[in-house]
């Protein structure tokens, strides 16, 4: 078996100084060795986007890159959305408003890309979101209600 | 954890990245942005046993403008092609076709010249490359060669990239600024999908409004991007209206050859060869109308 790397990553703001096996996924890191399993594991080949997360603050998909990919990255990922005492993130709050969600499987992926979107674009069009959130993959909601919740905390930001 | 086990190797300059493909050979895989690469790793359809992530070399980071061609490094991001004002300006085919490449969070992280090395024959960026008549710079450390786009794709997924080479850049000549213009259309099952068909156009006008020069390629309808060399041919001198038009797309839908799948079948991808060919040079000439006046 391949040597082990050793990486120095920063996930949600804690510093971690670990080994991976090269094969291990960004994806596969985060849910089995830090036990965030938030990035959900859909079709692990890139087509549903219900693993995203910010690596360096850009949308990834945490199912194609491998966690030695990332000495010296900084990854966020859904659980550092909502406060230390549960408060919501505002995009959280639109999501539960605007009915944005209805299994939530999709969820934590749309939300990371849609706070990706906002940082750089804090008011939205509608169609800024479509473009924005066309990579990920929502099969109970239609979509509308997603795109409203995103403009919705555009709105509030 | 899906991919089969590999070692992993980052190095820092291209000289070690070299030295490790030199090594390595066939048995290795360059790794830029990963997603397709990765993708064929978590199906297991793709097993290297030593992965040389070249993530980590800055200067193929860069995109510049040099002796009148755009150069886009190994690691430049779709998402930078897209924005670079020396690809938007330089080469509009390119910058239109990279738009169209999956969807935005896959851009950030996907390569340029990673899409045109993998050479999915269906891929949007190896037609535009050869719409525009660019060339992949490869490098290994035996040296340095120039492979022209219409010689470098050999077959589905396959390019003429030796085992020890790295594609380290594309270079692209700057489109002409005069009576010139471009167009890139395709049509896919879903938006951000590989499309069914998709068409690189680049079209010169003379002066009196025929066609100097037309280059025109294809994806998807065959078992690599292809160039539709007679199309191109029955344009030449000639004045573009709407019978010439579509006489060029019947004959790139003869030179096309699709495989049909679940997403299009043969027919109707030899169909949307005609007809994405006859609106992408219909865009292209009324651009190049418009960069006239």
């Amino acid at each position: 078996m391949p040597d082990k790397i050793r990486i120095a990553v920063t996930v949600n703001g804690t510093a971690h100084d670990v080994l991976v096996e090269p094969r291990t996924l960004l994806l596969d890191f985060l849910r089995d060795q830090l036990a965030l399993t938030g990035a959900h594991a859909g079709c692990e080949q890139g087509a549903c986007g219900a693993c995203t997360v910010l690596v360096d603050g850009e949308p990834t998909r945490a199912c194609l890159m491998f966690a030695a990919q990332l000495d010296g990255a900084e990854v966020t990922t859904v659980e550092s959305l909502a406060g230390p005492d549960g408060t919501l993130h505002p995009v959280q709050r639109a999501f539960t408003e605007n009915h944005g969600l209805q299994c939530g499987f999709c969820t934590p992926g749309m939300l990371l890309a849609a706070c990706a979107l906002l940082e750089h674009n804090p008011h939205p069009e509608p169609s800024d979101v479509r473009e924005a959130l066309s990579g990920n993959l929502c099969r109970c909601t239609g979509y509308q209600n997603i795109v409203r919740s995103v403009v919705a905390a555009g709105a509030e930001v | 954890m899906k991919p089969a086990p590999f070692a992993y190797l980052a190095p820092r300059s291209v000289d070690e990245a070299l030295a490790h493909l030199a090594e390595h050979g066939s048995e290795a895989r360059p790794l830029a942005g990963g997603q397709s690469l990765v993708r064929l790793m978590n199906t297991r359809l793709a097993t290297p046993s030593v992965l040389i992530d070249i993530n980590r070399i800055g200067e193929l980071a860069a995109i510049s403008r040099e002796n009148g061609a755009v150069r886009i490094g190994a690691v430049a991001r779709q998402r930078a092609c897209e924005t670079s004002p020396d690809v938007r300006d330089g080469v509009p085919v390119f910058a239109e076709a990279v738009r169209q490449v999956a969807h935005p969070s896959v851009r950030r992280r996907g390569t340029a010249v990673g899409s045109v090395a993998f050479a999915d024959p269906s891929a949007e960026l190896p037609a535009a490359l050869l719409a525009a008549d660019g060339e992949v710079v490869a490098r290994s450390s035996r040296g340095e060669r120039t492979i022209a786009a219409d010689d470098f794709f050999t077959g589905p997924f396959t390019s003429a990239l030796a085992p020890d080479e790295l594609a380290v850049a594309l270079r692209i000549p700057v489109t002409a600024a005069e009576r010139t213009g471009s167009a890139f259309v395709e049509e896919s099952r879903r938006h951000g999908e590989l499309p069914m068909c998709g068409v690189a156009a680049v079209v010169t006008l003379d002066g009196d409004g025929a066609v100097a020069q037309a280059r025109i390629a294809l994806c998807g309808v065959h078992r690599r991007p292809i160039r539709a060399r007679d199309a191109e041919a029955a344009l030449q001198s000639e004045h573009p209206d709407d019978e010439l038009l579509q006489a060029a797309g019947a004959l790139a839908a003869s030179a096309a050859d699709p495989v049909g799948d679940c997403h299009g079948s043969a027919a109707f991808r030899r169909h949307l060869a005609a007809v994405l060919t006859r609106r992408a040079l219909a865009t292209a000439i009324s651009r190049a109308e418009e960069r006239n006046a």
